[in-house]
């Protein structure tokens, strides 16, 4: 199951030129919580190819939204970045089949 | 003192509801606060110390906004003025207000807070230890930056604000900073203060109706509340609470100048179907620093566009490129005798991975494949000579050398276009300061009312 066919949305933004942060917004309890338990650090880690320990989670129960944030794998607007908005980080969490 | 703040919407030059406005008017602000920019959109207009929006979408709504100040009698702040904050994008944002006040016959006190940095102030206070690298920081060098601002806060809009002007043209501030300032002078709730600032700072993002623009905020001794002007628009605990996680790397923590914001203990109550009551966020004092941002050039590009739409070719667009660049690497030595020690050429597979790179984990059968090449020189001569160099094999190169030589599509021409300057960011640090004003300063002018013929 693709997380982006189960919960309400996917959204990735710049949180400053040296971060991205990635807002899953599961809408329903019961998502929020299947999410929550089956979606590990070390999936989204590998994902986006930063270390676990840098990564940093937060479940928030009151929104139903889980939200990483994890430095740029390439700093905004340097010669290498393909994103300048980070916006489609987004998609590899979407496509991810949760485990 | 309660304290009633008008934000007309996120961003001065993307447009918003003029009935919003109107009907925000008449609801006797104290204040109206816009803000001017960002870093979101790159670092070229910090780079560069350049307006990213028009001249004429900006100057089109200041109007708009100066007229509602002149009905109000109230102080009109606009914080990071034209996009990047800087010295030269405060004068820009000047010369309009100055334009637009002899075209409006308005008479007017104004107050621009110039927040550029000289490298040798920033120099010093590496030295004296007062400079602190930020997580994840770039190596600290200061060499070859255009540009380095401070993002001034709350204590900068009110030393502007009180010397009485009409309006506040600020550089660089943090996006909380021109909303927050007033009611913290008034004595309302700091904590709330500063989370009622981030809730507003980009206008109706908070609310259902995202590009409605305007909302109003209240502020007092407890908390803030929250409402968007727009009839179409509702605040609701979930929207206002929600916009925490924009662009926020931290929901709950919000880093500011002397001290942050944690709003783990924050309640979100819904008045109505539109308002929003927030108390409980709590504003935690810590060391006086501002934030650091600078840009340099990191080089100058030219651009090359090809799109392969043989099927062979769109199939092996990786290899190709793997043996394009291969010989392009020989023929720009023995030609130019350049290595790549002295530029990068890289090639971009849109419709394969070209916004992802190496995260990219799918693969398809594209029916085409857009190649954008990007050559990064030490000057705009170099990458030009380059790109006019690669031109005609970027068109004709064959993919192994027993095959004819195909010709691909070239969308333009001169298929090369050269970019300029690309600028980095080169700062994620902070300065301490032991008197916040040290590393800003304020001028005042008067514009003299002028009656239109």
């Amino acid at each position: 199951m693709k997380l982006g066919d189960t919960v309400l949305k996917v959204r990735s933004k710049n949180a400053g030129p040296f971060w991205v942060t990635i807002d899953i917004f599961c809408d329903k309890p019961d998502v929020y919580r299947m999410v929550r338990d089956r979606l590990s650090n070390a999936a989204v880690a590998g994902l986006y190819k930063v270390p676990e320990q840098i990564l940093k989670r937060f479940d928030i129960e009151d929104l139903r939204v889980i939200k990483f944030s994890v430095p740029r794998p390439v700093v905004q607007g340097s010669a290498a970045d393909r994103d300048m908005h980070g916006a489609q980080y987004a998609a590899l969490l979407e496509e991810h089949e949760l485990g | 003192m309660p304290t009633r703040v008008l934000v007309p919407s996120g961003v001065l030059g993307l447009g918003f509801d003029r009935t919003a406005l109107a009907r925000g008017v008449a609801m006797r602000p104290d204040i109206i606060c816009i803000d001017g920019g960002s870093t979101d959109s790159g670092p070229f207009s910090l780079g560069a110390g350049q307006s990213k929006y028009s001249r004429a979408a900006t100057k089109s709504e200041w109007r708009s906004l100066m007229q509602a100040r002149a009905e109000l009698g109230v102080p009109l702040v606009i914080g990071t003025a034209g996009t990047c904050g800087t010295d030269s994008t405060v004068d820009w944002m000047y010369d309009i207000t100055v334009e637009l006040a002899a075209e409006l016959g308005q008479s007017l006190k104004i107050a621009r807070l110039y927040c550029s940095q000289p490298v040798a102030r920033i120099a010093t206070a590496v030295q004296q230890g007062q400079v602190t690298p930020l997580t994840p920081a770039p190596e600290l060098d200061l060499s070859n930056l255009s540009n380095i601002v401070a993002l001034a806060g709350a204590e900068h809009i009110q030393a502007a604000l009180n010397t009485g002007a009409d309006i506040v043209i600020a550089g660089r501030t943090t996006d909380t900073a021109t909303i927050a300032a007033l009611p913290l002078a008034r004595g309302d709730a700091a904590g709330g203060a500063w989370h009622g600032a981030k809730i507003a700072e980009c206008g109706a993002l908070c609310s259902t109706n995202p590009t409605s623009g305007v909302i109003m905020v209240d502020f007092d001794a407890d908390g803030f509340t929250v409402e968007p002007m727009a009839e179409t628009a509702a605040c609701t605990p979930h929207s206002v609470s929600a916009h925490m996680l924009y662009e926020n790397s931290d929901p709950f923590r919000l880093y500011e100048p002397g001290g942050h914001l944690d709003v783990t203990d924050a309640r979100y109550t819904a008045l109505d179907a539109r308002r929003v009551r927030v108390e409980g966020s709590r504003w935690v004092p810590g060391p006086y620093t501002v934030k650091l941002e600078g840009a340099r050039i990191g080089g100058y590009q030219t651009t090359i566009m090809a799109i392969l739409r043989n099927a062979h070719y769109a199939r092996n667009a990786q290899a190709w490129v793997d043996r394009l660049t291969g010989f392009l690497t020989g023929e720009i030595e023995s030609r130019m005798g350049l290595t790549t020690a002295d530029y990068t050429l890289e090639f971009r597979l849109i419709g394969v991975n070209g916004a992802l790179g190496d995260l990219e984990n799918r693969s398809g059968d594209p029916v085409e494949v857009g190649v954008l090449g990007i050559i990064t020189a030490r000057n705009q001569d170099e990458a030009a000579e380059i790109g006019k160099l690669i031109n005609p094999f970027v068109l004709h190169y064959p993919l192994t050398d027993d095959e004819e030589l195909p010709t691909f599509a070239f969308p333009y021409s001169p298929a090369t276009t050269n970019r300029g300057a690309l600028y980095e960011f080169a700062l994620n640090h902070v300065l301490h300061l032991d008197d916040p004003m040290s590393a800003f300063r304020i001028e005042l002018s008067q514009t003299d009312a002028k009656v239109p013929a």
